[in-house]
């Protein structure tokens, strides 16, 4: 019975199933809300899925001079990674359906291995432009993967636990805890952004520079993979955000679920909004924005925290 | 002085406000009225001199036989760059310009207007079916 | 310190509209050497023209370039007028301005949204793509088309602007020259944009000089160079505007000059539509033209088109030849990128707002070795051709 349950969970809800089609959600957000800021009409709403359907119909071409075996295994396994992350972010409850001590790492390890994915991705493509592109994304990894721990920690150091249920909970006891770290909740937001790679830290896979970076030699069904891996990360990102920034998820599962989905909702609006109004950065200012800006402003939060839990004793 | 988000205004405008693009071909953006569109033979009026066949510079008309004394000009849009010279390289005001640029088709042929066959000069036939 | 590697850009690149080729010699993210190759989209239109009567010859100079389509034609009617000793009237002289700066101010605002695409900022893009479809619908309006106009013909020009047209024309300026303010601001205040464009593939005036630069791309390195004012063509010679300059020479440079020309294009058109003179369209022109040759030079938005004509007294041209503006500059961003990085590649290319295809004719070789350059004969390239298939 409870392998059942467990295939339910992992397939279905929140596994797979409800991951893509929630994540195919806010992709089509964020594209609507980009092309309204553009003045524009923008995507209906399942062009997503449409555009996931059509790649995946499409010829699969695996270049004579890639690596076979890596070609056929990174798309998998960045989707994998990715779902395997959503599973333990709570949704509907305070808890995710497989609660433990310390899943906030657990998520934040496995959001890495899709970067790593993308970087092995570009290697072994045999394309200048994916190697290009490679050793950007590594490079911006190095640049963002600070600064989003520490945001991440924020909140981690005031509730004193690593885990989910009880970062949530905290919150939810003392409300004056999500305004005491918004500092955090933006260097967060800063960070997914270059972890997507989205405008302005998108040089990884700068369109007009080297075609799509690491990616460039996919196509078809693998192609398919990888931008699903994106948007499934991007669910994953603003769903933790939600969680451990702003209180998670309150009330009978219905009302939970809406609060839940009105605070991812907000959240992408901020990253599509950070996307529209920026150029893109070439990469060395992207590393030197990460550290000679955000890095400070984490440390800066983590010692007001510190601080604030020293005077009120909790 | 340099600052950030310099367009975050226009953003909230535009997000707020209709958009400036259409959901074509549910709607589309008019044309005005003396628009170069797709030019069309008026049979009648047509001396067949030969005169737009000259000066058309994509090679789009050529003059067949429609069975008169003279022959007539035929359209061929797949290749006509829309110019127009036709209409007026002509002195009998034979050749119209219409609005009409929506002209996609699925095979050359359906791009291709001929004259309609006449029996004697002057005295047209009963139009058959131009086809377009 | 990261190996050497050769990056090839184009033919065939997002970054670039048309088929042109650089080879980028790159070591780690910053550029050491450049290679250019032309050619790639030569379409044998001066040869062309030879076989052709002068009416459709001016359609198919007409398709040189897309944006510049105004330039091109009015360039050869110029030639051709010359040739045949036309004057053309006053009305007409003014219309080919009205065209030709509505062309400039599109073709500038194409280029912002360009230029904003390719640094990654595609608000900008949209937005200034979205302002100039308003210019569009005036040239649309006038013209009947949004591109190749066909307003000119040998003589004179083909269309109209009457009373409403006006009307309607200048009702849209003010909404247009306040955009443009807008842009020059966002362009010169914007944190991301100025990290981008400041100090990018910068050369000084001695430099573009060096390299023949012309238009706005030698406006912006401090060169005070303007067909419109040095060589009055059409009714440029009554027309009230400044020269936009600037010394930075940088990239944001050459967008200032862009921005601050529209709004100079701005004056010009107001003060074209307020004193159309009356009268008629076009003188009537032969036929056949009388032997003889022509130069004629324009302003194009990209710089300087020069056109040359020569006739044999038939009713087609013998030798046409055209200097499309890019082939002007085309070197000397080549020469700008060394030492900048990969992520400004895109940007540096689209600055002097190329445009290959106008400017692809025949093969040049340089030998890297020796730097000797030699030009392959017909013949000669033809027998590479066969053996390279036979291969
Ligand atoms: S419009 Fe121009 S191209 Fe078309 S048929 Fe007439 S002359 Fe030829
Ligand atoms: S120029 Fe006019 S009259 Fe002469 S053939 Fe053409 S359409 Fe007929």
């Amino acid at each position: 019975m409870s392998i059942i349950l467990d295939l339910v969970r992992i397939l279905i809800f929140p596994g797979l199933l409800f991951t893509v089609v929630f994540s195919l959600f806010l992709e089509w957000l964020d594209r609507k809300l980009y092309a309204r800021m553009q003045n524009r009409v923008g995507p209906p709403f399942r062009q997503p899925l449409w555009d996931l359907v059509k790649l995946i119909s499409k010829e699969d071409i695996i270049p004579e001079n890639a690596n076979q075996f890596m070609y056929t295994v990174l798309p998998v396994l960045t989707v994998t990674s990715a779902v395997a992350a959503m599973i333990y972010v709570p949704i509907w409850n305070r808890e995710s359906v497989y609660p433990f001590w310390g899943d906030l790492l657990v998520i934040v390890f496995l959001l890495t291995i899709p970067t790593m994915v993308l970087f092995l991705a570009g290697w072994f493509s045999a394309n200048p432009f994916g190697v290009v592109g490679s050793f950007r994304t590594a490079i911006q990894f190095l640049s963002y993967e600070v600064p989003l721990l520490l945001a991440v920690l924020t909140p981690a150091v005031l509730a004193g636990s690593w885990s989910i249920r009880d970062i949530v909970l905290f919150q939810q006891e003392h409300p004056w805890a999500v305004a005491a770290q918004l500092a955090a909740l933006a260097v967060a937001l800063l960070a997914l952004q270059g972890k997507l790679e989205r405008v302005p830290f998108d040089a990884p896979e700068a369109e007009t520079e080297i075609v799509a970076g690491p990616i460039t030699e996919y196509t078809g069904p693998r192609l398919a993979l990888f931008r699903l891996s994106t948007d499934i990360q991007l669910a994953v990102g603003v769903a933790l955000l939600s969680n451990i920034f702003l209180a998670g998820a309150i009330g009978p599962w219905y009302l939970a679920l809406l609060l839940f989905l009105a605070k991812c909702v907000v959240l992408v609006a901020i990253i599509a909004a950070i996307r529209a109004m920026m150029a893109r950065l070439r990469i060395h200012q992207i590393t030197s924005f990460y550290w000679k800006y955000l890095v400070p402003i984490a440390m800066a939060q983590m010692v007001i925290i510190v601080l604030i839990k020293g005077g009120v004793g909790v | 002085m340099s600052r950030i988000g310099k367009v975050i205004p226009e953003l909230f405008k535009s997000l707020t406000s209709a958009p400036a693009t259409v959901d074509f071909p549910k709607s589309a953006v008019p044309v005005p009225p003396d628009y170069r569109g797709k030019p069309v033979l008026i049979q009648e009026k047509c001396t067949g001199c030969g005169l737009c066949q000259r000066d058309c510079p994509a090679a789009a008309i050529e003059m067949v036989d429609v069975g008169a004394k003279r022959p007539k000009p035929a359209f061929d849009y797949g290749r006509c760059a829309f110019c127009a010279q036709c209409a007026e390289s002509c002195r009998s005001d034979a050749i119209v310009i219409t609005g009409e640029h929506h002209l996609a088709a699925f095979s050359r042929e359906a791009l291709r207007a001929a004259p309609r066959p006449e029996k004697k000069e002057e005295e047209p036939q009963e139009p058959a079916a131009e086809q377009e | 310190m990261m190996a050497k590697y050769t990056l090839p850009v184009g033919p065939q690149h997002p970054a670039l509209k048309e088929p042109e080729s650089f080879w980028f010699k790159v070591e780690g993210e910053v550029i050491v050497d450049v290679d250019i190759r032309l050619g790639y989209n030569h379409r044998g239109i001066e040869k062309a023209c030879e076989s052709r009567n002068y009416i459709q010859c001016l359609y198919l100079i007409e398709r040189i370039c897309g944006i510049c389509s105004h330039s091109h034609t009015t360039a050869f009617a110029q030639c051709v007028e010359e040739i045949a000793g036309l004057e053309i009237p006053a009305r007409a002289k003014y219309i080919r301005v009205i065209v030709g700066e509505l062309e400039r101010l599109h073709s500038h605002l194409l280029w912002l949204g360009v230029a904003g695409h390719e640094i990654g900022f595609d608000t900008l893009f949209m937005y200034s793509w979205r302002d100039r479809e308003a210019v569009l619908d005036l040239l649309e309006l006038i013209t009947g088309n949004r591109v190749n106009y066909a307003i000119n013909t040998i003589g004179g020009v083909r269309r109209d602007i009457d009373g409403p047209k006006r009307e309607q024309i200048l009702s849209q300026l003010d909404l247009l020259a306040d955009r443009a303010k807008f842009y020059a601001d966002l362009v010169t205040t914007d944190s991301t944009c100025l990290a981008r464009l400041e100090n990018v593939a910068k050369f000084s005036a001695e430099q573009a000089r060096a390299f023949g630069t012309v238009g706005p791309t030698a406006r912006a390195s401090g060169i005070d160079l303007d067909v419109r004012r040095d060589d009055p063509y059409a009714a440029y010679g009554e027309m009230p505007f400044k020269v936009i300059i600037s010394d930075r020479g940088d990239l944001l440079g050459r967008a200032i000059v862009r921005l601050e020309e529209i709004g100079e294009s701005i004056k010009i058109l107001k003060y074209a539509l307020q004193n159309l003179p009356d009268g008629p369209l076009t003188v009537k022109a032969p036929r056949k033209v009388p032997a003889g040759e022509a130069v004629s030079r324009y302003e194009a938005p990209r710089g300087e088109d020069i056109h040359y004509v020569r006739a044999d007294g038939s009713d087609h041209p013998e030798r046409v030849k055209v200097r499309a503006p890019t082939m002007a500059n085309i070197y000397a961003i080549g020469e700008s990128m060394k030492g900048s990085y990969v992520a400004d590649i895109p940007i540096i290319i689209a600055s002097i707002d190329p445009c290959f295809s106008c400017t692809d004719r025949m093969i040049k070789i340089v030998r890297q070795e020796s730097g000797e350059a030699r030009t392959m004969t017909w013949e000669e390239l033809r027998q590479y051709g066969i053996r390279w298939y036979q291969q």
